[in-house]
């Protein structure tokens, strides 16, 4: 029984942290209708900044945190601002094409300044080991993703539903003519949110470095993960990819604790009967774009 | 019959103009390096390629007047990359030696190339017993799994080890390192309680642990290849198996050099059997961890010594033939041949043309606050146990 | 616009044989016997072509987006091993042709959950796909080998009369023999009325349906003939190797042959050709000159590609047969492509 416990809460760990590394792709792929293969170069950007930072220069991990989060940011809003900007009202094959190049590029050049080693990042003493809650056995590491994503979606929710930027996204994405047409300057919304999903993206980078590990074929090895979890849980609301998440870190883990010769076989199959039966996705709209 | 006849004079055709091939080129050896520089195997191939490169600076390009030339290709250890690389190397570059193979399948599908064309392969990083066995060109400067599991089985018996459970990487060697372990502890009275053998490519090991932790061993036999085992220690740490008391058995590939010192005190008090540890005590050893320290910035792990010693076994073959690139003759000079290596004596067992070597048991202390496995009990001169029984 | 017999002799006019393709198809083999210490490589080319040519039977010309076709290609690629690993079939030509027969089962049965769903959905359709199968072919180690693949596999020689030999030669004649048969079999295709509805149907699947096109038949037809495709380039693939691993299936092979098609261009049979030949020979050069960082200057040149334009980088690439053949003939020999073939 406790297994099972410690098993779930593993995966929602997982899945959470899932979450963060992919919701920034929900935005541009399900939102901006980008096919930004690159995302998790962006991730890995911020996880080699967290490492170069805690293990060189000695900064506390938790410092180095928001500065994964923003340094991805910067490159993204840089990124967006020259490349990506150009390729928004391309076709999605040319958004193929460019951003596998993008990653090709990222992969090769992280290899010649970081090496191809998996890299670590020393943790303070307080995130080690295991703590017991009635016989359950919980990862303080896990234990603190849950707690900062959880903040993070709880954040982002209320964001995109409560205040003037979520409004103006959201009407950006219905309808970018008539949004600008209200004085909503929708690049500038566009290259906004692009910057914040590659934010996302590196403080999830630095956060996965302990449990996925860290080297340079980060994008290509994850890029199959993201894409499922943006497709299951469908593009509407942040819900759906939170949702398709969870249920990817659980099926993952279970599948890998009680069936360990069949564990990606699981996840594949979920995946694919979801997409059969609702093929936009869990959350999806019943609209085709 | 036509067709076995017409087999033959292909295969005699190709070995004349292979053979007539390196003529041309009177003063050069070429040696392919085929190794994985990039994919999930890179740090294997990125060790053997500095090594040699580090062994032609200290030792010169010229051996017995001739120019040894190394032409670098990478595989990304996909077999199908090898073989039409290796073709490609043998048929146009008219290479001599085939060298490197990071994963066993590689070196697998270069054995036929290396038969038809008469040229010797020399294994640097894969480790199954059965690649020798695939040609007779074939020489192997690594080691075998058989050769450390078997020893660390019995050790892990006579250590009061009861109860095990095993986690090896689902593909031939980690298969071999089950199976050796197995046998030996078993039939030392020892007793299995958990088998999980996981994918290759695996990111996550914690669902693993956790089952591992729920068998509730005295001790996990892990084999994982070179570059997984410090991803593997710091979710074993992670998950408080150290604090539960399990320790980590197994072949060294998971206490590989290259990573062991950023595994955290976790991995302090693992108990490993391997063929090299960089704190060897020997001269010649502090000697080439220093200048490898020096020249890449890192420390030597068990892949670069296989490296420096492929590379030293071709000079000393072209040496003994005295240039003569003739492949039968080359392969012969290899075959008993007896060398000191960073990693102690060595030799080439002339019937297998296998490696034999000193397996060390070591324990993961603290050295001038690094990380180091030092050794403390050798078991010499090692044959590889895992050839087919004839 | 056109009454139902100007668009036959269009069509007609269509598919008639340009020169050009014909001065393309001379070419090749001159290759073929110009750089005779090259036959690996260009083995390789073919039979990655001929993989194109599958993905462009459904994305060129009936607008499905796959990032799994490796499905196919893996299955052909075991097929043929096993046949002739146990001796089961063991004349290549007739065990290409059922390993092919295999992808096309596969194909057939996997079509009805493609056609359903968009772009995105399709792509992640087959992408899963494709890693079941790789999943299963791991866990099913003892039929497939596992991540060590089919070892030890003996090719007897082709009809009996052509052995395989080391340097590759027939195994390049064979693959290059067997890609222009396929060739002839898909330009039959695309320009019959058949392929004709397809492009109906890739244009706008509502008004195709509406004038009577069986939309959904139409595409569960010709995305089992491109299984059947893949799956011959598969089997070629275990045939001139004696190799197959599961590295058939991975993801890398399908978005690698994603790449080869953009390159080359969607929607005119030779845009996989072309585009397999500029992709290895890229890959080669960056090989031979870095061996360790070439991904970046691939993915550099896949960047400028997309940022030009691929219909200008056509523009140019056809600038010179253009000039020669306005000199002779007083026209232009190929158009080059508009960008919005893309689905």
């Amino acid at each position: 029984m406790t297994s099972v416990l410690t098993n779930l809460f593993d995966g929602v760990a997982y899945g959470m942290l899932l979450f963060v590394l992919a919701c920034g792709l929900a935005v541009t792929l399900g939102l901006m209708n980008f096919v930004n293969l690159a995302h998790g170069a962006f991730a890995m950007a911020g996880g080699y900044v967290c490492a170069v930072l805690v293990n060189h220069t000695g900064w506390p991990f938790f410092a180095a945190l928001p500065l994964a989060f923003v340094s991805s940011a910067v490159i993204g809003v840089a990124l967006e601002r020259t490349l990506y900007r150009h390729l928004y009202t391309r076709s999605h094959l040319d958004q193929v094409l460019f951003s596998i190049g993008l990653v090709f590029m990222s992969v090769a050049a992280v290899d010649y300044i970081m090496g191809s080693s998996r890299i670590f990042i020393k943790l303070p003493a307080a995130l080690e080991g295991q703590f017991d809650v009635f016989g359950v056995g919980i990862d303080r590491y896990r234990l603190m993703i849950v707690v900062i994503c959880g903040l993070l979606t709880a954040a982002l929710q209320l964001v995109l539903a409560r205040t003037r930027f979520g409004s103006r996204l959201r009407a950006a994405v219905d309808d970018p003519r008539a949004a600008s047409g209200l004085g909503i300057n929708v690049p500038q919304v566009f290259a906004f949110t692009f910057a914040f999903g590659c934010g996302l993206a590196g403080l999830g980078g630095a956060l996965s470095a302990e449990i996925l590990g860290l080297d340079p074929y980060f994008p290509l090895k994850f890029m199959i993960y993201f894409l499922i979890v943006v497709t299951v849980g469908g593009s509407s609301s942040i819900t759906g990819p939170f949702l398709a998440s969870l249920l990817l870190g659980i099926g993952d883990v279970a599948g890998k604790y009680y069936v360990p010769k069949m564990g990606p076989f699981v996840i594949y199959t979920i995946m694919i009967v979801i997409l059969i039966w609702r093929p936009n996705g869990l959350f999806g709209r019943t609209v085709t774009r | 019959m036509l067709t076995r006849r017409r087999d033959v004079l292909l295969a005699a055709g190709a070995a004349v103009a292979l053979s007539l091939g390196p003529a041309r080129a009177e003063d050069t050896v070429k040696i392919g390096l085929i190794v994985p520089m990039t994919g999930g195997q890179a740090s294997t191939g990125k060790q053997i390629d500095n090594a040699v490169k580090l062994y032609m600076q200290q030792h010169g390009d010229t051996v017995a007047g001739k120019k040894i030339d190394v032409i670098l290709k990478d595989d990304a250890a996909i077999p199908d990359n090898t073989k039409r690389i290796a073709q490609e190397l043998i048929v146009n570059d008219k290479v001599n030696f085939i060298a490197g193979f990071g994963v066993t399948p590689a070196a697998l599908a270069a054995a036929p190339l290396a038969t038809q064309a008469k040229i010797p392969e020399v294994v640097m990083a894969a480790g199954t017993s059965i690649i020798t066995e695939k040609s007779p060109y074939i020489a192997r400067t690594s080691f075998t799994l058989a050769q450390s599991s078997t020893i660390i089985a019995d050790w892990a018996v006579k250590n009061g080890i009861k109860k095990v459970a095993t986690l090896t990487s689902d593909y031939a060697p980690g298969n071999d390192a089950l199976n050796f372990f197995r046998e030996h502890f078993t039939a030392g009275g020892g007793q299995i309680v958990e088998e999980v053998k996981v994918p290759l490519q695996n990111p996550d090991f914690a669902p693993f642990l956790q089952r591992m932790k729920d068998a509730k061993p005295d001790a996990m036999f892990v084999f994982v290849p070179a570059g997984q085992g410090g991803n593997f220690m710091k979710q074993y740490a992670e998950r408080g198996l150290d604090k539960a008391g399990i320790k980590v058995i197994g072949p060294g590939d998971v206490m590989d050099d290259d990573l062991l010192n950023d595994m955290g005190d976790a991995a302090l008090g693992t108990v490993t059997a391997h063929i090299y540890s960089a704190a060897h005590p020997s001269a010649m050893n502090k000697e080439f961890v220093a200048a490898y320290k020096k020249a890449y910035n890192n420390r030597p792990g068990f892949m670069a010594v296989g490296g420096y010693d492929g590379i030293h076994l071709i000079y000393e073959a072209l040496k003994k033939t005295g240039g003569k690139t003739d492949g039968d003759a080359l392969i012969e000079a290899m075959k008993g041949m007896k060398w000191e290596s960073p990693r102690g004596p060595i030799s080439i067992d002339p019937e297998t043309r296998d490696i034999v070597q000193n397996v060390y048991i070591r324990k993961v202390e603290k050295v001038d606050g690094e990380l180091y496995n030092v050794e403390f009990q050798t078991f010499e001169a090692v044959k590889d146990s895992g050839k087919t029984k004839k | 616009m056109t009454t139902p017999a100007d668009v036959g002799y269009h069509a007609r006019q269509h598919a008639r044989w340009h020169w050009s393709e014909i001065a393309f198809w001379v070419l090749v083999l001159a290759c073929a016997f110009c750089f005779p210490s090259r036959y690996l490589i260009m083995t390789d080319i073919v039979r990655l072509a001929l993989f194109a040519l599958s993905l462009d039977l459904i994305l060129g010309y009936s607008g499905i987006v796959s990032l799994g076709h490796a499905a196919f290609f893996g299955v052909g690629a075991y097929s043929a091993g096993l046949l002739s690993l146990h001796g089961i079939i063991t004349e290549p030509v007739i065990a290409l042709v059922v390993a092919g027969l295999a992808a096309m089962v596969l194909g057939f049965l996997t079509s009805f959950l493609v056609i359903r769903g968009v772009d995105l959905t399709r792509l992640m359709v087959t992408l899963g796909i494709a890693l079941l199968l790789e999943a299963l072919a791991e866990r099913f180690s003892n039929i497939t080998g596992g991540t060590d693949g089919l070892q030890g596999i003996e090719m007897q020689p082709i009809l009996g009369i052509f052995a395989f030999d080391m340097f590759g030669k027939v195994g390049f004649f064979y693959s290059l023999a067997v890609l222009f048969l396929l060739f002839l079999l898909a330009r039959r295709i695309v320009h019959s009325p058949f392929g004709l509805s397809l492009r109906a149907i890739k244009n706008n699947p509502l008004r195709a349906a509406a004038v009577g096109i069986p939309v959904n038949r139409r595409l569960i037809a010709i995305y089992t003939v491109a299984a059947f495709y893949a799956g011959i380039a598969g089997a070629l693939f275990t045939q001139t190797t004696s190799l197959a691993s599961l590295d058939v299936f991975a993801f890398e092979k399908s978005a690698d042959l994603m790449l080869v098609l953009v390159i080359g261009g969607t929607g005119y049979l030779y845009g996989g050709l072309i585009g397999a030949l500029v992709f290895r020979m890229l890959q080669e050069v960056f090989q031979t000159i870095t061996p360790q960082y070439w991904l970046f200057w691939i993915g550099l040149v896949l960047i400028v590609m997309v940022l030009v334009g691929r219909t200008r980088i056509h523009r140019w690439a056809l600038f010179l047969p253009n000039l020669v053949i306005r000199q002779f003939a007083g026209r232009r020999a190929v158009v080059a492509l508009s960008d919005n073939e893309a689905p």
